[in-house]
């Protein structure tokens, strides 16, 4: 289990986040919901390491976290590199975090192309996939680093609505088959409600836990779950803690 | 296919230029009675040049050689110091500037400094060739790390990858484009820092060949050895290209790719 306790962060004057805690189970889908510029990637960014935290502590089981970090951030941009192939990139997670040597490394990337839907794609290069695949091979080079925890930035922000929506469907399966431990930093309300088992809701900047919501929906869900009155209703929730419509000036 | 047009349609602009200047310079030569030791006319030299042309090789040959060397000298080098550059702040701060001031030392007042302290030989030559060369490739390398993909580098640093990981990996793939503009910069230059130290002393090359015909009033070759110059410079740049196409074909493919 992750505990983030109080976690507080400032650059200079700039507080973004003032006191955030929330836990994350084993093999539970939790979604980091709130608007732009509320210290949701920073939050990241203590995480795995990248930055240190000004105050508040990451507890994983209880103790504080060893390196490596048990954590497998993908970032916003897919940051795949243009000149190794699909199958390479994704080797990139096996070689760089696992340790492995480069022909065990590609091995296992190739066998993964199929969960992936990335199937005789292997020596593509990215600039020749289309947005929602280079999405899948990040996803999967973000497995590949065979960490406990995958901590998603935005993946599907800069996609077009059909394919994003596509994405979370397809995320949401293979979800549902290999359960690992997710959290999922995004702005986008019905992509929490589809895929979460709980949604942590943070406020505008200084970053604070504004509201925490169980996701009770049956799983498998589908492209109906989203038409169900629970959805709406948990949509219409959500949009409420985040404080949508509620200004005057709009 | 479409590929060969591609390369057609993109020579015969300079070549149209190149023909009607050529017309202009011989028919003014011819006509204007200027006389062939002031400027004779392009035939000439092309008929010059040919009736010479083994003579031409010959000093052709060992230009070639000190560009060649002079420039893999100018490489390694380039490759060291942009990596400290990379690497290190103080080098930046204190290699930057130095580089960029040796920029400013005039070629002509150089070249026959570095004969009086390395001689007429091959060294000067080398020498030369590599300072003019070096600021180009170090610039388009350093900048070329600098452009690397942030998000790349972060992955890089979570996933435990060390400096010299994350150099390999990301900063210098992502480097190669830049480097190769750097590179047809300096080859650009490389030819004319050969034939400079030639003309300051030595006792072959084409800037030997250009200083002898001048001094017997033979401007007809003295043009000759200037257009081979420029065929040596030209087949050299279009070899950057060659090799670019083989080291990074990803760059230009990506490039094409609508997105």
């Amino acid at each position: 289990m992750i505990e983030v306790r109080n976690l507080q962060k400032s650059y200079g004057e700039l507080d973004v986040l003032a006191g955030v805690s929330l836990r994350v189970e084993q093999g539970e889908f939790v979604s980091i919901l709130g608007p732009s510029g509320c210290g949701k990637s920073t939050l990241f960014s203590i995480l795995t390491g990248i930055e240190p935290a000004d105050g508040g502590e990451i507890l994983i089981d209880g103790v504080p976290p060893t390196e490596p970090r048990p954590f497998a951030w993908m970032p916003q941009s897919d940051a795949l590199f243009p000149w190794r192939t699909v199958e390479q990139n994704i080797a990139l997670g096996f070689e760089v975090a696992g340790g492995l040597g480069r022909r065990e490394a590609s091995e296992r990337a190739r066998a993964l192309l199929p969960t992936f839907g990335l199937e005789g794609f292997a020596d593509t290069r990215p600039y020749h996939l289309s947005g929602g695949m280079r999405q899948r091979a990040a996803l999967a080079r973000t497995v590949a680093q065979g960490r406990n925890t995958l901590l998603l930035d935005e993946p599907f922000g800069a996609l077009d609505a059909l394919t994003r929506t596509d994405l979370q469907l397809w995320l949401g399966e293979i979800w549902a088959r290999e359960r690992w431990t997710v959290v999922l930093i995004t702005h986008d309300v019905r992509e929490a409600v589809l895929l979460s088992d709980r949604v942590y809701v943070l406020g505008p900047r200084p970053g604070t836990v504004v509201g925490e919501f169980e996701v009770s929906l049956p799983r498998p869900r589908g492209i109906a779950t989203l038409g169900s009155p629970a959805a709406a209703e948990l949509e219409v929730e959500l949009l409420q803690a985040l404080g949508v419509g509620q200004s005057a000036a709009h | 296919m479409s590929r060969a047009r591609g390369i057609l349609e993109r020579v015969w602009p300079p070549l149209v230029v190149l023909a009607l200047g050529v017309v202009a310079w011989e028919l003014y030569s011819r006509l204007s009675g200027i006389g062939n030791a002031v400027l004779p006319p392009p035939s000439r030299v092309a008929e010059s040049g040919w009736a010479d042309h083994a003579s031409l090789w010959d000093n052709t040959l060992p230009t070639l050689r000190e560009v060649l060397i002079g420039f893999a000298l100018s490489l390694v080098f380039a490759f060291v110091v942009s990596v400290a550059i990379d690497a290190s702040g103080i080098a930046r701060r204190s290699l930057m500037p130095v580089l960029v001031g040796s920029q400013t030392i005039p070629l002509i007042v150089l070249a026959p400094l570095v004969v009086i302290w390395f001689g007429f030989g091959l060294t000067p030559k080398i020498l030369l060739v590599a300072l003019v060369t070096f600021f180009p490739i170090v610039v388009g390398l350093v900048e070329g790390y600098a452009s690397s993909d942030r998000d790349a580098i972060t992955l890089l640093r979570t996933m435990g990858a060390s400096w010299s990981k994350t150099f390999r990996l990301v900063r210098l793939p992502a480097a190669l484009p830049g480097f190769f503009t750097g590179l047809r910069i300096a080859i650009t230059y490389a030819v004319v820092a050969a034939i400079f130290a030639e003309y300051a002393g030595a006792e072959f090359g084409l800037g030997v060949y250009m200083q002898g015909a001048k001094a017997s009033f033979r401007t007809d070759l003295v043009l000759a050895a200037v257009v081979v110059s420029a065929l040596l410079t030209l087949v050299l740049f279009a070899a950057t290209y060659v090799v670019q196409a083989l080291v990074i074909p990803w760059y230009a493919e990506s490039k094409r790719v609508p997105q």
